[in-house]
């Protein structure tokens, strides 16, 4: 047993190697609080991309043409690799990936709530790209200097993959916007319901957020989610004028002193309603992961059944 | 959940191109060695980054203890007579 | 159209990879694990390539305005030439394999012998698509043998899964007026002679799994002359959404 004034030197140097930009690795002494709120993290990352799958999912077998379907298998394909990468990731801090499947399925770990909100049309694969995946590139490109290492490994695989999807979206509603009149209205409807939940996922305004200094310290967050909320609209609202495409916010309009975009009240009601449990599709997403798993189970179970049986055979053999 | 029936933990490397190495570029879960490897070309090897795949079960691997690092590593940090810079040439050999 | 025979042809082929392409699509997000969702995945997106081969070759051979798209998503219920094996449903996953697995080892042999058509480009897409298909069937067939020799679970639902299905494999040989034209010239595939190795390569592995041979003689056709069982609509419904709902428009 360490005493305090031991833990307290470690802990220090600890810091201070963070603060060199120095690596963490799995096997390095780390303070209990960067363990856990690692698994924390970078858990609720992975199940983001699995219940990720789920809505843009929805709308394979129904993909308008052989290209769009091919990109869009590519795509949520992209996202069960980087749910993958990531539950590896966060294996390496001594969790197992089933304690984390666990996690999910009992409510006790959380995933972005925009995944909470159900794809009607197929414009909903043009803004999900667009703007989900655009948002969440604000937030990853800055984890690839996180500063334990196999989290920031995870970060690059995964922003270096990820490339495409925005663009993948992008052209979705591009297409959209510039075809007939009833196309461009499925592009405007999806962007009116995408654009304030977009905005949400981006994390509470910084006056509520509870983790934000702690998690700058160790690189967890390189920015505020204000900042990156700024970031995010800055960028898209030009992209949205290009194609022809109204932000559904009428408040919204540049600030020349500022040199960025003013823009209206977010509904935080909403945000903490679908947190909690209570969107749209809450229920099903994790009916469906939990569905998944359990009628999966006797598949896996076969599966090391007949490992067992083979490693016996060859151990068997080579007496 | 009986830790007997999950799926082992396996260390991928890939060789990107022959005339390289195989580096290690993740890990998966798989049930036996050929659906390792099966696994790693479709998760590791989507995008054509390989030409060569290594499984090995992660609990093979045997890994040096980062609070030795002091005894393991630091006594070479002293052996300057390893590099070539230690030897003095005159400035008229250009390349040795 | 100037060589209906060969645009049948080329459809009766793709169809094959259209609708169990579309079946495995289905899976995406509900594997049994993540790394089994990545892989059927995987297969999914091999065989769309394939029917983007085949189906931009029809449309050239076509001759007129009509898309791969067109081809793929705006034909009638009985216009489709797909075997009745690949339209079967995800029953669970042992039926998902023991279907892939009924088909790759034909399609496996199917490709071998297109490779040697006379016909270049059908050739050239069969060169490129056996190295697929080859990996398919090694994937199938491994988990013929996991769940045939895992549990006595699994063993069961393999086994209910492999006799539900075998009266869907002997149209896999059986021949239309447009392939007998093609054998002819040169172009198709004798799908005939493919049958006993067939059955041979399919007893081998279920029994190294443990699994009985079924014995039943009755059979089902009629996929490939349009004549499909109830499942092919609903899955043509999916398929068909868009371009039906929203005709003429571009995606």
């Amino acid at each position: 047993m360490m005493s305090e004034e031991q833990i307290k030197n470690l802990e220090a140097q600890f810091e201070a190697r963070i603060a060199r930009d120095e690596k963490i690795e799995p096997k390095d002494w780390m303070p209990e609080k960067y363990r856990k709120t690692h698994i924390r993290q970078m858990s609720q990352h992975a199940h983001s991309e699995i219940v990720g799958m789920l809505p843009e999912g929805n709308w394979i077998t129904r993909a308008p043409s052989l290209r769009r379907k091919v990109a869009l298998l590519a795509k949520v394909q992209d996202e069960a690799g980087h749910g993958l990468y990531l539950y590896s990731a966060t294996e390496t801090l001594g969790i197992s990936r089933e304690e984390m499947y666990e996690q999910l399925h009992t409510g006790k770990a959380k995933y972005s709530s925009i995944f909470n909100y159900p794809t009607i049309t197929w414009a909903d694969m043009g803004a999900i790209g667009w703007l989900v995946d655009g948002a969440a590139i604000i937030n990853q490109v800055p984890l690839c200097n996180t500063s334990y290492g196999p989290y920031a490994r995870a970060m690059i695989r995964v922003c270096k993959e990820e490339s495409f999807h925005q663009r993948q979206g992008f052209e979705i509603m591009m297409k959209l916007a510039n075809g007939t009149p009833e196309q461009k209205d499925m592009a405007q409807d999806a962007l009116n319901r995408w654009w304030w939940p977009s905005l949400m996922m981006l994390g509470p305004t910084d006056a509520e957020s509870i983790h934000t200094e702690q998690s700058m310290k160790w690189k967890l967050k390189r920015k505020s989610n204000d900042d990156l909320r700024q970031q995010f609209i800055d960028q898209t609202v030009p992209q949205a004028e290009l194609i022809g495409l109204t932000i559904p916010d009428p408040d919204l309009k540049w600030n020349d002193e500022k040199g960025c975009y003013d823009f209206g009240e977010i509904d935080w009601d909403e945000f903490w309603q679908v947190v909690k449990g209570h969107g749209p599709m809450n229920k099903e997403r994790m009916k469906a992961r939990v569905g998944a798993w359990e009628e999966g189970e006797w598949v896996r179970d076969a599966a090391m059944a007949y490992a067992e049986k083979k490693q016996a055979r060859k151990q068997k053999q080579a007496i | 959940m009986s830790d007997k029936k999950n799926w082992p933990l396996w260390e991928v490397f890939v060789r990107s191109k022959n005339g390289l190495e195989h580096r290690h570029c993740g890990s998966l879960h798989a049930a036996d060695e050929d659906m390792a490897l099966e696994n790693a070309r479709d998760v590791y090897t989507r995008r054509s980054e390989g030409v060569s795949i290594w499984v090995v079960k992660s609990k093979n691997i045997t890994a040096s203890n980062p609070e030795n690092n002091g005894e393991m590593f630091e006594p070479a940090h002293d052996k300057v007579y390893r590099h070539p810079t230690f030897y003095d040439l005159p400035d008229e050999v250009k390349h040795m | 159209m100037k060589n209906e025979n060969l645009y049948n042809y080329i459809l009766g082929i793709a169809d094959n990879s259209l609708i169990l392409g579309q079946r495995l699509g289905e899976l995406t997000g509900h594997g049994p694990s993540l790394e089994t969702d990545i892989a059927c995945t995987n297969i999914s997106l091999d065989l769309f390539g394939q029917v983007r081969s085949y189906f931009q070759y029809a449309t050239k051979i076509a001759g007129d305005d009509r898309t791969e798209d067109d081809i793929a998503m705006l034909r009638k219920e009985r216009e489709y030439k797909n075997v009745l094996l690949v339209e079967q449903p995800n029953t669970n996953f042992a039926y998902t394999m023991a279907r892939q697995f009924l088909f790759d080892v034909y399609h496996l042999a199917f490709l071998a012998e297109l490779q040697k058509s006379t016909d270049l480009t059908l050739s050239a897409i069969a060169n490129k698509c056996i190295k697929e298909v080859s990996y398919h069937e090694r994937f199938s067939s491994d988990w013929i043998k996991r769940l045939g020799d895992g549990t006595e679970e699994s063993k069961a639902k393999m086994q209910e899964a492999i006799d539900g299905l075998w009266t869907y494999t002997d149209e896999l040989f059986h021949q239309t007026e447009a392939d007998k034209a093609m054998v002819a010239e040169g172009i198709g595939v004798d799908v005939t002679k493919l049958k006993d190795a067939y059955y041979a390569r399919v007893s081998e592995i279920l029994e190294e799994s443990t699994l009985e041979t079924p014995e039943s003689k009755w059979f089902q056709k009629g996929g490939k002359e349009g004549i499909h069982t109830e499942h092919l609509g609903y899955l043509l419904a999916e398929l068909q959404y868009m371009q039906r709902a929203y005709p003429n428009m571009e995606w």
